[in-house]
């Protein structure tokens, strides 16, 4: 899905009146291509480019300098775990190496089923509520693997029904 | 008392009549009645310092912005990444009209032209909050254009991060948001001056939480906010307590409040069972959990007196299982993964600091190693262009001076190891914390 498909017409235009300089919706453009592309796709950092006025070279860059931005296609749901002191100080570091187990998958990876990408990261400012991690950039507070895997083996039920449901 | 978490004891304040009904944009209505000027001393004879993490007086700051430049920004930083730090997310689910005001309010004062507020990307939930209450209170005549039939206009904009702590620092944070890579800025000049700012005009940028006290010193006047906290420190502050804590989460009491009455009787921690505090998340000076500690107020001269900050308040505290050398290893590589790159003593420091943290933990350190970087961190402080390189340092140096014990037990050679023994010893095992 291209960034000039008419569904993203008025969101584009919405951000760049924010600004008094058409580079500064860069950043918002980048989550639009994201969403269009399921990853900042090389079309994707073309096309904002085009939009910001910017040489690609610098969209890249802004890409790889934000975590947000992914340059690498991921599976359905991105499990963004928090390990940061806080969260380790209650559990977290053992609560990622079983999701690992878990899924089967190292720092990074993808489950086998295409279906769970996870990686660590920093502090996400709900310390009071550990282990946590964003699910497709929402937050999963007060976890623990047993809700985990409850919640993975629904994920998993949903596809097979779906995919039943489809006569596939 | 509560200037700030009035959600706990209203519910759906963010709710643009609830708010309304509670006294909101009430102040704002004061403040066009007065003279941007009078608005400026008022806030200066408030005392009300910087929330987050700086702790510089917001009125003076305000002052700083040059009177006839025809462009002027506010820019509210809502990029909370600081590790432990959780108030602003609270502020701005629950009370964002207070947030909002307060900003229009410094906006007022200053002659601002647009409000930026720059959230950190994961909050991309409330920014959709704000966007909903900045559409209210357009429509309400409180932001947007001819504000209260004022002639003045002020348009309020959300802009959303990507995932960069060094973004809540204030001159990347204004780089990112003109779609730059969010690096420092060498200053001078300042953010306030001309050709400093955002788009290279004056900005004012305040925290989520500065600004959210602002609408309550025009209602209830400089004296009473005074009257609140101590006399270099005035008002409530919203601490963050995590960690070690049986009651985690926002407390909301006032500036020199006793560390002991926040742990102890509010957060129910065990006083003989704290090893160490790190009041400011990770970037302020690790502190023993002593009684002279736990004693002191939690006010920014107070802490600096102890040695530490107050910062953003955002309160870690570790037990006596913790082991040090694995905090400063925690810490130090958040830092690592945080530098941006830009300053060459931040970028190889944190680096370098993290490999040989790493080979301390897994045994394989020399008694050496905790000079080593006990002395590249000394040499990054005060060698870059933003905090961050000493925020990097702190937790190395403070570690090591107030828990030696811990990483000499990590790289004293044992004495079984000395001699040549055909059963080696185990190495590289050792106690961790996050079990």
């Amino acid at each position: 899905m291209s960034l000039h498909d008419p569904r993203y017409k008025a969101r584009i235009a919405s951000h760049l009146a924010k600004y008094p300089d058409k580079r500064s919706a860069v950043m918002p453009l980048l989550y639009i291509a994201q969403e269009a592309y399921g990853w900042v796709s090389p079309k994707g950092v073309q096309e904002v480019a085009e939009i910001c006025e910017m040489d690609p070279t610098q969209v890249k860059s802004i890409a790889g300098f934000y975590t947000m931005y992914s340059e690498r296609t991921k599976g359905r749901y991105w499990l963004h775990v928090c390990t940061d002191l806080p969260c380790a100080l209650n559990g977290a570091e053992t609560f990622y190496r079983e999701l690992q187990d878990y899924l089967g998958v190292e720092e990074g990876g993808t489950s086998e089923d295409g279906l769970f990408t996870v990686e660590h990261v920093m502090c996400l400012a709900a310390c009071d509520k550990a282990p946590m991690l964003q699910c497709n950039f929402r937050y999963m507070e007060s976890l623990d693997m047993e809700k985990m895997k409850a919640w993975i083996e629904e994920r998993r039920a949903e596809l097979e029904a779906a995919g039943q449901g489809q006569g596939a | 008392m509560r200037l700030l978490l009035r959600g706990r004891d209203i519910p759906d304040l963010h709710q643009l009549s609830v708010y309304q009904a509670n006294g909101g944009y009430e102040a704002l209505k004061r403040a066009l009645a007065m003279q941007p000027a009078e608005v400026i001393d008022e806030v200066k004879a408030s005392g009300l310092r910087g929330r987050g993490g700086a702790g510089f007086p917001a009125g003076v700051k305000w002052s700083f912005i040059p009177q006839n430049e025809p462009i002027k920004y506010v820019a509210v930083n809502a990029d909370e990444s600081e590790t432990g730090t959780f108030k602003d997310r609270e502020i701005m689910e629950d009370n964002p009209h207070q947030m909002i005001e307060g900003a229009l309010i410094c906006a007022w004062a200053i002659q601002a032209t647009a409000v930026y507020i720059y959230l950190r990307g994961e909050f991309w939930d409330i920014g959709d909050l704000l966007e909903d209450c900045i559409a209210e209170a357009e429509a309400a005549g409180f932001a947007g254009k001819n504000i209260l039939g004022s002639g003045w206009s002020c348009p309020v904009y959300t802009h959303l991060g990507a995932g960069a702590y060094i973004c809540g620092e204030e001159s990347a944070m204004l780089s990112s948001l003109e779609g730059v890579l969010g690096q420092p800025r060498v200053r001078p000049p300042f953010p306030a001056q001309k050709g400093g700012g955002l788009y290279k005009e004056a900005t004012v940028v305040n925290n989520v939480e500065t600004l959210t006290n602002v609408p309550w010193i025009l209602s209830n006047g400089a004296a009473a906010f005074r009257a609140i906290g101590t006399e270099q420190s005035a008002g409530t502050k919203v601490f963050c307590v995590s960690g070690h804590v049986p009651r985690p989460g926002n407390y909301e009491l006032p500036l020199g409040t006793p560390l002991r009455e926040l742990l102890v009787d509010h957060a129910g921690c065990d006083p003989e069972n704290i090893k160490a505090i790190l009041p400011s998340g990770g970037s302020g000076p690790i502190v023993p959990g002593t009684d002279e500690v736990l004693d002191t107020p939690l006010s920014y001269e107070a802490m600096q007196d102890l040695g530490t900050i107050l910062g953003s308040a955002s309160i870690i505290v570790m037990d006596n299982t913790v082991d040090m050398t694995w905090v400063a290893s925690k810490v130090t590589k958040f830092f690592t993964h945080e530098s941006c790159g830009k300053c060459t003593p931040c970028r190889e420091g944190t680096y370098w600091l993290d490999k040989v943290l790493d080979r301390i933990l897994a045994g394989e350190g020399k008694p050496e190693d905790v000079q080593l970087i006990d002395n590249v961190a000394k040499n990054m402080a005060g060698t870059t262009l933003c905090a961050l390189g000493d925020f990097a340092a702190n937790p190395i140096i403070h570690t090591i001076s107030n828990f030696p014990d811990d990483f000499n037990a990590h790289v004293q050679p044992k004495p079984e190891e000395e001699k040549p023994a055909a059963s080696a010893p185990r190495r590289g095992r050792r106690r961790r914390a996050s079990a």
